[in-house]
């Protein structure tokens, strides 16, 4: 025996650590689940660091209004099998209750909407730690986060004043009013996720693999066609048709994109994204591609 | 597949974030649109070639003032080997920053400029990798291509900073004369250097051994959190649940617990994925003891050879890390391994010049970014080895009573005189 471990198996013990380190020291944790590949994988870390418990602790899921009918079931299929409980922090309750405006522009995203009700969520359900499946490798000014992330009362990120993070000793101290986000996936990248979901036998909702979808085009990417992204009446150019694609991230209907694939397994999807020559989010996510800038700008709000 | 951590340092201009960019390009780890992201920003800047150092450097300010604010995080693979690389900015105020990208890092690459040769920051840097006890130094003397690719030059600052390394405890030195602009001897060997007969960059960080750096002698299982399910099906489960720190731990094994100091034996060693044979680090695990102790989180499950020290009194080699300075008298928050606990600083012995690791004692306080020895009197016992000794034993943080900001970084030397 060598007493090696492999890299999967090193992010795999990284991340159980962060998780029961939180369940440890925070007094009303969360977990921010999307329905996605990477809130799916922390949803079954935090499942394998709890047990022989259920998840003391409740998961919650920003809601658009625009979704994915494959992943609304995917995420009550998901909270059945764990017995955990669900909170739905609804925008379009918020813009309901006059809170926040929506865009105007037709196929306009609630993206960046969703930042005000995830900090109502939060500061309702008074969480002092809320688990995020966020990657330093999806972004650069993701790149610079911490794994025990401070957000103030305004749930705000200041980058330039962030807590220096040294070896595996995290400060959990906070002040009434702040929290953190804890991102236990932080060292992971796109493979190894995808890796991860092979090994560990994952279920992730169908749109994930190779379908035949009706999709327009905008701006170079392939959105789906429904009643909120479009095509909108007034482009010409945003021509229906059908093609066989897949998701690389899960997100609001109207900004994110499907790509060209025909991988239809874990295995297959692991070899298109070991040889694929485009970024995950450059890819499929309108809202990073307005700057440079948009991710850390977003953040700096209080996105997560 | 196996991974390893870095940590690069390097003056402003050395060119690390180049060289960080150029390893991630040519091991095909920059994504195409990345890559015309960062073409259109050098074409706006008017430079004369891409800017790989914009695949790094993500913040606006940045991008805007052209220098690195924070450790940045970049991951790469090759079919051998899994890469995360801590990039850590290399201005002198910066010393924290280096200080955090080191603590977790398996390997420190340094650039030297060959232009210049080894600077105050090549030995600062070395220095603070040395303290941080990474195992293994990487030296890429870089631009090459600046002095003609000549051997000569290279063998100057070879020998030049072996004087000084003979100062330091890095087990495990190696040069390698790199162009990052250019790739030579990054990826593949250079034709331009003949002379030079080692391996690449990427090929060294591909072999490096790295996997005996670990203690597995001594047990030591800091318990992070007491697993005590309220259901049926597990209602007599008691279990204490920990990452590794040190040793290897198998059923049957005795075992002593700290602080109680009782010993009983292991009986199991669980996991959500079923019970284990033989646990490692750095392995997340749960073990069931024989006797029902008292047993809370921050204690410390322990055996093997030798007991970890017990006391209240502890030397440590601290880097503070904010404005307001530490001074004798100033009272703090503790954290080591999974224990908290109150502290106070009862002398500073002497400041240590990074550059020279020569000693300043007489000194009223740690300002930022200074290391020094430091006495510190806790509220309740540590149980720690000495941080040469153990890294994850042997380290705490510092956190201000008022802020709760970490402001220090501790490496145990042991007992406080």
């Amino acid at each position: 025996m060598n007493y090696r471990l492999t890299h999967l198996q090193v992010l795999e013990s990284e991340a159980i650590h962060v998780i029961r380190e939180v369940v440890a020291e925070c007094e009303r944790p969360a977990l921010l689940f999307s329905g996605g590949k990477d809130s799916e994988v922390l949803l079954h870390l935090a499942a394998k660091a709890c047990w022989p418990q259920t998840i003391p602790f409740p998961i919650v899921h920003v809601d658009t209004g625009h979704n994915f009918d494959e992943v609304l079931a995917f995420r009550d299929r998901r909270v059945a099998q764990l017995g955990v409980r669900l909170i739905v922090a609804s925008v379009q309750e918020s813009i309901d209750r006059g809170e926040i405006a929506e865009d105007p522009t037709p196929g306009a995203s609630r993206n960046r909407l969703q930042t005000h009700s995830l900090l109502r969520a939060i500061a309702a359900n008074r969480f002092d730690a809320v688990f995020g499946g966020g990657r330093r490798d999806e972004e650069k000014a993701r790149a610079k986060e911490r794994v025990f992330s401070v957000r103030d009362e305004f749930g705000q990120w200041d980058p330039r004043a962030q807590r220096p993070e040294l070896w595996n000793l995290y400060n959990t101290r906070h002040r009434p009013g702040e929290h953190f986000r804890v991102f236990p996936l932080s060292n992971w990248t796109e493979l190894d996720v995808w890796q991860y979901v092979g090994r560990e036998h994952l279920e992730l909702p169908s749109i994930y693999f190779a379908h035949e979808r009706e999709v327009f085009r905008r701006d170079g990417m392939l959105l789906a066609v429904g009643p909120y992204s479009g095509p909108r009446d007034d482009a010409s150019d945003e021509r229906p048709f059908v093609a066989t694609v897949r998701y690389r991230t899960v997100g609001d209907m109207t900004c994110t994109a499907a790509v060209e694939s025909g991988a239809t397994t874990v295995e297959e999807v692991i070899a298109e994204t070991a040889v694929t020559r485009i970024s995950e989010r450059g890819a499929t996510r309108a809202d990073d591609r307005f700057s440079v800038a948009a991710m850390e700008d977003r953040k700096r709000e209080g996105y997560f | 597949m196996e991974l390893l951590r870095i940590a690069t340092a390097g003056s402003v201009d050395d060119g690390k974030s180049t060289l960080i960019g150029r390893l991630l390009y040519d091991s095909k780890s920059v994504y195409d649109d990345d890559l015309a992201a960062i073409e259109r920003a050098s074409n706006l800047r008017g430079d004369d070639y891409v800017d790989l150092a914009l695949l790094t450097d993500g913040l606006r300010a940045e991008r805007e003032q052209g220098i690195t604010i924070d450790v940045a995080y970049r991951y790469f693979a090759t079919p051998r080997r899994k890469f995360i690389v801590a990039d850590t900015p290399g201005h002198v105020q910066h010393t924290r920053n280096m200080v955090t990208g080191c603590s977790t890092a398996d390997l420190v690459l340094i650039l030297v400029d060959a232009r210049h040769g080894i600077t105050e920051q090549t030995r600062r840097h070395a220095s603070i990798a040395s303290l941080l006890h990474i195992g293994h130094m990487v030296i890429c003397v870089n631009k090459m291509d600046l002095v003609g690719y000549e051997e000569r030059r290279y063998d100057e600052i070879r020998a030049e900073f072996e004087g000084f390394a003979s100062l330091l405890e890095i087990a495990d030195v190696t040069f390698i004369p790199v162009s990052a602009l250019h790739g030579d001897n990054v990826v593949e060997r250079s034709s331009e250097m003949p002379w030079y007969e080692g391996a690449s960059l990427l090929h060294h960080l591909e072999k490096v051994h790295v996997a005996g750096d670990r203690d597995l002698e001594d047990l030591r299982l800091p318990v992070q959190w007491v697993v005590r399910p309220r259901s049926a099906e597990w209602n007599d489960f008691r279990g204490y649940a920990g990452t590794l720190a040190a040793g290897i731990l198998a059923p049957g094994d005795e075992v002593t617990v700290l602080p109680g100091g009782l010993m009983t034996r292991v009986v199991a060693i669980d996991s959500a994925d079923g019970p284990i044979k033989e646990a490692f680090p750095p392995m997340s695990v749960i073990v069931r003891l024989a006797d029902d102790l008292d047993i809370a989180r921050g204690d410390m499950i322990c055996g093997g050879g030798t007991n970890p020290t017990v006391s209240q009194e502890i030397s440590a080699m601290v880097c503070w890390m904010d404005r307001s300075p530490l001074r004798a008298g100033t009272r703090l928050h503790v954290k080591h391994t999974s224990r908290w606990t109150r502290g106070i600083v009862d002398r500073i012995e002497y400041r240590l010049d990074v550059n020279s690791l020569g000693r300043v004692p007489g000194v009223a306080g740690l300002d930022l970014n200074d290391i020094g020895r430091v006495d510190l009197r806790v509220a309740a016992p540590l149980f720690f080895d000495e941080y040469r000794r153990n890294r994850a034993t042997g380290s705490l943080i510092l956190v201000d009573e008022a802020t709760n900001r970490t402001v220090g970084a501790g490496m145990i030397l042991g007992v406080a005189a």
